[in-house]
């Protein structure tokens, strides 16, 4: 038998337990809420969850409430990860800006994007745009942080080659810096994903009318709690597929070698 | 330490003249503690023959990596000069390349790609692609194209940078120690085929090891270098034909001589 194909064996192993386990988790609920007779009102079991949301897809509702989240996600972190990826490169090459700039972003990072709710209201009021103004924050900070700490970290013999072979200007940040960075990005766009996901839903129970954040609190008013375990379900769905998708970049050929090193 | 500056030899490829490399004590190298000397480079003096394999030998941290850094233009002295061809060094030159210490391919290309950017000057896409698939071959790597450089082993990068290195038909080759990290027996195949390289491209090499056989095996001129703060000790010139047994006649005596030199009494 192959090394490969013992790897593939693992990776259906592995996936199958995760299956099983989960599937197992989900009975061991059904079966406590029996048996222990807890109401409803206070923690429903499996089933009446999946009914919940059945009745959330029937009627359209959580499809648009995904999109509608999704929507808000993507532009937020689009556009943070567009303006952040340039600055941290600016900052990682420019030592004296760094150090100039470094506190200003440290002091802002640690700052909940959920702080800043009053302000994006204020000054973006009512719909998408104060949503993804905190995603973009959540995604902004910590972003800049990992590009800047990436490219200040590249190994310098990687410089002098380049400057060797006659690498200069504006190749030798896409060819060189970008390059030896990207691992460290990928890092980066990958728990920032994570972070913004986490956000979104927080942004979503005051500033609109649709979307996962809504749905938790819609249903909460109406004493639906089936239906905000059922978006709790869909939510850790939705970020499961998202950090499985920002992974496979982790897996390029030419991103590989950072890992294999350490 | 005179005599070798003749400016009047045009058969000197580099000339270090009155060179000094002094580290501000600001700097983090000297913060560290690691290397408490200020002075790493103290008045050094001496030339390279052109087209001459120069071995560059003396104890760990004399800064024999400074010294070639600053031939080579990605660092500058403190004070004094360093000349190629009778011109004063300014930066790095596509003409003078370095083979490093630790990996020096570009890991997020392949071999291939990484062997191109040594003929980065040639337009024409097809030449490009015949050159590198040559010296592909010349250094044994045939198939091996389309391999990053985490999938080779040890010997097989060294030989792709090399490639990548003789692609660029070099004036200077640089080679900071590298076959350090080899395993013995890898290192000793790698001595054998730089000789081979030396043979069919004449061009001139310097060469920083601190293995003494190592120098004994290869060089034409060997610079010794003293601890820190590092002067030039002695430049010996090997005149003796490839391949060459230390352990015999004269060679036996210039091994023993660069031993005791080195502050080691007993060659092995």
């Amino acid at each position: 038998m192959s090394l490969k194909g013992q790897g593939l064996q693992n990776w259906f192993a592995v996936r199958w337990s995760a299956f099983l386990l989960s599937f197992f988790t989900m009975a061991l609920w059904e079966i406590a809420v029996r048996v222990f007779d807890v109401k409803p009102e206070h923690f429903p079991g499996v089933i009446q969850v999946l009914r919940g949301l059945w009745e959330l897809i029937r009627d359209g509702r959580l499809l648009d409430y995904i999109v509608a989240s999704l929507f808000r996600v993507t532009w937020g972190y689009l556009l943070a990860v567009a303006l952040a990826v340039p600055l941290g490169i600016f900052l990682g090459t420019k030592p004296f800006w760094r150090r100039a700039v470094n506190p200003v972003i440290q002091f802002l990072r640690p700052i909940s994007p959920l702080a800043w709710i009053p302000i994006a209201l204020l000054w973006f009021g009512i719909g998408d745009n104060p949503a993804i103004f905190l995603i973009f924050l959540a995604v902004f900070f910590p972003m800049v942080v990992f590009t800047t700490s990436g490219v200040a970290g590249i190994n310098p013999t990687y410089l002098y080659a380049a400057s060797n072979f006659g690498i200069t200007g504006h190749e030798l940040y896409s060819r060189v810096i970008f390059q030896a960075a990207l691992p460290e990005i990928i890092t980066g766009l990958r728990i920032t994903l994570g972070t913004a996901w986490l956000v979104i839903v927080a942004a979503e129970m005051i500033a609109v009318k649709n979307g996962l954040g809504y749905l938790i609190v819609d249903a909460r008013n109406s004493l639906r709690m089936d239906q905000v375990i059922g978006g709790m379900l869909v939510i850790g769905c939705i970020g499961l597929l998202l950090d499985n998708l920002v992974r496979q970049l982790e897996r390029l050929p030419s991103v590989r070698w950072k890992r294999l090193k350490q | 330490m005179n005599q070798a500056i003749a400016s009047s030899q045009p058969l000197n490829k580099v000339e270090i003249c009155g060179l000094y490399k002094v580290y501000e004590e600001t700097s983090s190298v000297a913060a560290s503690g690691l290397m408490s000397d200020r002075h790493v480079l103290t008045d050094l003096n001496f030339a390279v023959p052109a087209r001459s394999f120069t071995c560059f030998l003396g104890p760990s941290g004399c800064g024999k990596s400074t010294l070639l850094r600053i031939i080579a233009g990605f660092d500058t002295p403190s004070r004094g000069e360093v000349f190629v061809d009778g011109e004063a060094v300014h930066g790095p030159n596509p003409r003078h390349i370095f083979v490093f210490q630790d990996d020096g391919l570009f890991p997020w290309l392949t071999a291939q790609e990484n062997i191109e950017l040594g003929v980065r000057n040639i337009k024409d896409k097809e030449k490009r692609l015949e050159l590198v698939l040559e010296y592909l071959e010349m250094v044994g790597l045939k198939g091996f194209g389309d391999y990053y450089p985490h999938e080779l082993s040890g010997g097989m990068r060294r030989r792709a940078e090399v490639a990548r290195a003789l692609i660029a038909n070099p004036d200077i080759l640089f080679m900071d120690e590298p076959f350090g990290a080899l395993d013995f027996v890898t290192r000793l195949q790698m001595r054998e085929e730089m000789l081979n390289v030396h043979a069919m491209f004449p061009t001139t090499i310097l060469f920083i090891t601190h293995d003494i056989d190592e120098a004994i095996q290869l060089a034409d001129q060997i610079v010794l270098f003293t601890e820190r703060p590092t002067r030039v000790k002695e430049v010996l010139s090997l005149d003796y034909p490839h391949p060459r047994d230390f352990t015999k006649g004269e060679l036996a005596v210039l091994r023993r001589h660069i031993y005791r030199t080195m502050g080691v009494h007993a060659a092995l």
